[in-house]
């Protein structure tokens, strides 16, 4: 009882989560499921976004160019070697990892504003150099993946818990997306609980101070480069999987906008916002066409407006209002209430003792 | 011979397009050590309130100043609207923020006009010039002659006025501006409102070279920015002459190096080099940092 | 009565029989996004990104089809809802979005899509469902010519590589010792028109001296460097494979740097609208060759013509719609096909039924189209329309010159 009472509620909610996102598939449509399978690939990608930005401090506005190696090395490794798909996405994780890596030792020379100038350029001409070595990419022809089969046993359990129709493709590489993505967030989090999560804090709160104590910053930096890396590369294979498709257009700059967007919209430097900046990433672009039409108590003009309009300034202008008023994103917001919250509660202060209430959890 | 010397000449008019929306950008990083990644976009927006009041009625060199006056205080009213209210925040709030700016600027222009492109008048008579053997047009030559002008017009703002002064101040020592009484604020506003009224020249300048349509700088942007890394992102100077650099390198590589579908890379590896190599470009000044 | 009843019986059962379930045009038969007054059409095109300016594609055959509701009430009864949904050009948004109008929304056919590289992500999974993927809004030859491998898709205008045989054709009749030099974008759109020039040029493909590409990324005035090369290699004979933007600059161009070769232009960039920009930055453009298959809005010979009133009667409908801008009357037309298909299928409204009428059942006279143009499909020839004409510039305006030039069974 005590440990149920003591563990923070925060505990609650992962399980909670967690139930929630391996039922999901049981009572959507498999269509709403695959929906669903990218949101939690933004997730697993913006996590490792997160690494780099929230925890290193180091912008990039690139991470889409990263995915599209992790997706091209799928894509290869099926199409011309035939190798299962399964097996490569470590491959394409690991590839773009080491990739990564070496982008950071270059990106040390580069203060903030010219990493993010760098980046940036980097995702603009991202499909050209997709295009040119056609022989091995497709080229604008792209490549075409063939959609797997969910294996047997897999069929078989899932029909035995929905008593449904059989398990299509789409939910089997949901649960695989959640299955990873459920190690992804583990990995970080016992990453950033440990030292090198302390580690790139220090750095990113002080370089010179943190260098003062004796941490290696720009071994802590390059390897944050290499871990984003990592996780941009399982997130574009997953991708491509999903999308059943890669071409050079699939990676254009509007994507390593939209994760970077996801990464400071769900709350830098937290666990779960990776999540909710997945959930944002995938979601906003379809309410902002589809939703306003659909209700039918929008005026006509508005929502023809907002659609005409385009996701485009949505986009801009709720981005600007966030970091306006929300600039720790929000999760920050959900902490900030939360805190407020409990203060109000327990009554600032304790008479008795003169204590105060325990600062809001930050991780 | 003939076709080295036709590629320069012609990496020289694009350059003169790099150049004049860099300008943009170093008066914006001179206001407030940022590089504005909205610039190219309201550049482009600016263009368009131009287009429109031509349509509706006004001579071109009616609607050229005023576009410039409406486009100040545009840049103006964004920055104490958008940018104010961030001044002081990390690096990332601020990018985002101009990458959101850019984002809404482009969707705006799209939603307004459209997205069909559009001719746009020149000020300049049509008609080719031969240098040498090697042709251009006076359009070409306009926009690298205007861009010089804006230079000069900016460095002596700079450097010579007590204006650019106190704006420069206030992008290098905040603190210490305040104290002396500098309303630094203000300067940022000043700042942007310039760096609009510039980014309008560029835009009014290159959209007959181009095409006026919503998407008309968003390539032009990068090659901007390289020019103004390579030029020294400090120095208006930097800017025209990393403009025009910028220009005949891509031109030259993507002729003879890499190949035409290859040219934006050429500007990115333009960018990155530099970065490392030389992070002050041609003319910028070392910063020392202070621990 | 006793000895005849079972042969009355049978009469009846014979007449009763044939008058229920014999021939085609009377089946009455229903199928997904049917329903007793409605037809629900899905679309995915871009409509905001580098190329929304094809948005409007979509907006003006709503249009259309917003006519036929009105003045119609629909086809046999039943009004056509289209449903647009924006995927900007990313093939991976084209994905998800043709998924949802299909399993989510329940849509009878994809119609018009857009992009080459966002409709051959959707084709599988369309051809697996057996969803029909109408008339869809590019010219790569591949949904044309690979209908063996995919029987539920299928094109509608004439595929680029027909297009460029046609210009091949025109070169080896006319100047047979040109050097040519070709300027085009490196996609599916520029590869595929190369294609089919180099094809059609066949054993003189050695003709073409230079081969430049530039990407969709450039900033057009640095399309100077490729343009310069190949005047440096002498050519003479210059193609332009470029959509609008880079095709003004690019003749604009060609005029800066003192050149005058001969000039073949593509077909999607040749509206008149584009021609008078490039003649505002310099470009001289008298004998430039193109080819068309549709009419153009600006251009005067049409004003009195009954198509041409049609679609300015039809585009009205659409308010964000450009009266003059040659997307939208492709749009219109595209649209005419489609209703035709709709209306031919009658009672039976299936998805196999519209997909075979569509496919080998076609022969329309579109009011849109220039006349002696026929839309027609057969069950060996799955290329909707493969005639156009070819057209020259000259005093402001193209002028047709010859006659229909038909590239029927040229492709296999």
């Amino acid at each position: 009882m005590r440990f149920l009472r003591q563990a923070p509620p925060r505990y609650w909610l992962v399980l909670v989560a967690i139930v929630l996102f391996a039922g999901l598939p049981t009572v959507v449509t498999s269509f709403q499921t695959s929906e669903w399978t990218q949101v939690l690939i933004f997730a697993i990608v913006i996590m490792g976004l997160n690494i780099l930005v929230g925890y290193s401090g180091q912008i990039s506005l690139g991470h889409g160019a990263l995915m599209a190696l992790g997706a091209y090395t799928t894509a290869i490794l099926i199409h011309r070697y035939q190798i299962s798909y399964l097996a490569t996405i470590p491959i394409a994780g690991l590839l773009t990892g080491a990739v990564g890596f070496l982008l950071g030792i270059p990106a040390l020379r580069l203060s903030a504003l010219y990493l993010a100038l760098a980046t940036f350029a980097l995702a603009v001409v991202t499909p050209s150099l997709i295009k040119r070595p056609a022989e091995l990419t497709g080229g604008v022809q792209g490549i075409l993946l063939v959609p797997p089969d969910p294996p047997q046993p897999a069929q078989d359990a899932f029909a035995l818990v929905t008593g449904g129709p059989p398990m299509t493709t789409d939910q089997w590489l949901y649960y695989v997306t959640f299955a990873i993505a459920l190690v992804m967030f583990w990995l970080a989090w016992n990453l950033v609980r440990h030292r090198p999560g302390r580690a790139m804090r220090a750095i990113r709160d002080g370089e010179v101070a943190a260098a003062a104590y004796g941490i290696n910053v720009s071994g802590y930096k390059t390897l944050a480069f290499g871990i984003s890396a990592f996780y941009a590369g399982i997130a574009g294979s997953l991708y491509g999987l999903a999308t059943g498709f890669v071409s050079p257009d699939t990676f254009p700059l509007s994507l390593s906008f939209q994760l970077l967007v996801g990464v400071v919209i769900g709350g830098l430097a937290s666990i779960p916002g990776p999540l909710v900046g997945g959930i944002f990433t995938f979601w906003l672009p379809i309410m902002t066409s589809q939703f306003a039409s659909s209700q039918p108590w929008i005026p006509s003009g508005i929502s023809s407006a907002i659609i005409k309009a385009g996701p485009a300034v949505s986009y801009g202008a709720i981005l600007i209002l966030i970091m306006i008023f929300a600039p720790n994103g929000v999760v920050g917001l959900v902490m900030q209430g939360y805190a407020r919250l409990r203060e109000r509660l327990r009554g600032a202060g304790d008479r008795g003792t003169g204590q105060m209430p325990p600062e809001a959890q930050t991780v | 011979m003939q076709e080295l010397l036709q590629q320069v000449v012609s990496g020289l008019a694009s350059g003169g397009v790099f150049a004049s929306l860099a300008l943009a950008l170093v008066l914006i990083y001179n206001a407030m050590g940022l590089v504005n990644f909205a610039q190219g976009e309201m550049a482009m927006f600016a263009t368009f309130i131009a287009f429109a009041l031509i349509e509706g009625g006004l001579s071109y060199w009616i609607a050229f100043p005023l576009t410039l006056a409406i486009a100040f205080v545009g840049g103006l009213l964004v920055e104490r609207i958008a940018i104010r209210p961030v001044e002081r925040a990390p690096i990332l709030t601020l990018v985002i923020v101009t990458l959101g700016l850019a984002t809404l600027t482009n969707g705006l222009a799209g939603f307004i006009w459209g997205y069909v492109p559009r001719s746009f008048p020149s000020p300049f008579a049509i008609g080719t010039v031969n240098i040498l053997g090697a042709f251009t047009s006076y359009q070409n030559l306009g926009v690298i002659a205007i861009s010089a002008v804006v230079l000069l017009l900016i460095y002596l703002l700079l450097q010579h006025t007590k204006i650019g002064l106190a704006m420069r101040a206030a992008a290098h020592h905040p603190e210490a501006s305040r104290l002396l009484g500098v309303r630094v604020s203000w300067m940022l506003a000043l700042g942007w409102g310039l760096a609009s009224a510039v980014g309008a020249v560029s835009g009014i300048m290159v959209a007959p070279v181009l095409l006026l349509e919503p998407t008309m700088m968003q390539t032009i942007i990068i090659y901007a920015f390289a020019a103004a890394v390579l030029g020294g992102i400090e120095s208006p100077l930097g800017a025209v002459v990393g403009g025009l650099i910028v220009g005949v390198t891509v031109n030259l590589a993507g002729a003879y190096l890499v190949g035409g579908d290859l040219e934006l890379a050429v500007a990115l590896a333009i960018i990155v080099a530099v970065l490392i190599v030389k992070p002050n470009g041609l003319f910028g000044r070392a910063a020392v940092r202070r621990v | 009565m006793g000895r005849n009843g079972p042969l009355l019986a049978a009469l009846v059962g014979i007449i009763t029989v044939a008058a229920c379930g014999g021939s085609s045009g009377t089946t009455t038969a229903t199928d997904v996004g049917i329903t007793a007054n409605s037809i629900l059409l899905g679309n995915t095109i871009a409509q905001s990104g580098l190329a929304a300016a094809y948005g409007t594609i979509a907006n003006a055959e709503n249009a259309y089809f917003t006519y036929i509701n009105n003045t119609q009430g629909g086809i046999n009864g039943r009004k056509i809802t289209f449903k647009i949904l924006d995927d900007a050009y990313n093939p991976a948004n084209a994905v998800t979005l043709t998924k949802q109008l299909v399993e989510q929304d329940q849509v009878f056919a994809m119609f018009s899509g857009l992009g080459t590289q966002t409709q051959t992500s959707v084709r599988d999974y369309l051809n697996i469902k057996k969803v029909p993927q109408l008339f869809v809004a590019t010219g790569a030859t591949t949904f044309n010519a690979d209908f063996s491998a995919h029987s539920y898709t299928l094109g509608w205008q004439p595929p680029y590589q027909g297009e460029a045989r046609i210009y091949a054709n025109d070169v080896l009749a006319n100047h047979p010792n040109a050097k040519i030099g070709v300027l085009y974008q490196n996609d599916d759109y520029g590869q595929d028109y190369l294609k089919g020039l180099t094809d059609g040029l066949g054993g003189k493909a050695s003709l073409i001296v230079g081969k430049e590409s530039y990407d969709v990324t450039a900033a057009v005035p640095t399309l100077a460097a490729p343009l310069t090369k190949l005047k440096a290699k002498g050519v003479d004979t210059l193609f332009i494979f470029a959509t609008p933007s880079f095709a003004i600059g690019s003749l604009a161009i060609v005029s800066a740097i003192g050149w005058a070769p001969l000039t073949y232009l593509n077909s999607v960039s040749n509206p008149a609208a584009y021609m008078k920009i490039a003649a505002s930055k310099g470009a001289k453009l008298d004998g430039v060759i193109s080819v068309s298959y549709i009419k153009d809005p600006t251009d005067p010979q049409w004003a009195n013509d009954e198509g041409m009133k049609l679609y300015k009667k039809v585009i009205a409908n659409c308010t964000s719609c450009k009266v003059e801008d040659g997307f939208n009357i492709y749009g219109v037309a595209v649209a005419y096909t489609m209703v035709d298909v709709l209306t031919k299928a009658g009672s039976n409204m299936t998805r196999k039924n519209v997909m075979d009428i569509a496919a080998n059942q076609l022969n329309e006279n579109n009011p849109f189209l220039l006349p002696g143009i026929t839309v027609k499909t057969t069950s060996t020839d799955h290329f909707p329309i493969m005639q156009e004409q070819v057209i020259k510039w000259g005093s402001g305006a193209w002028k047709l010159q010859g006659s229909i030039i038909d590239e029927r069974g040229t492709i296999k």
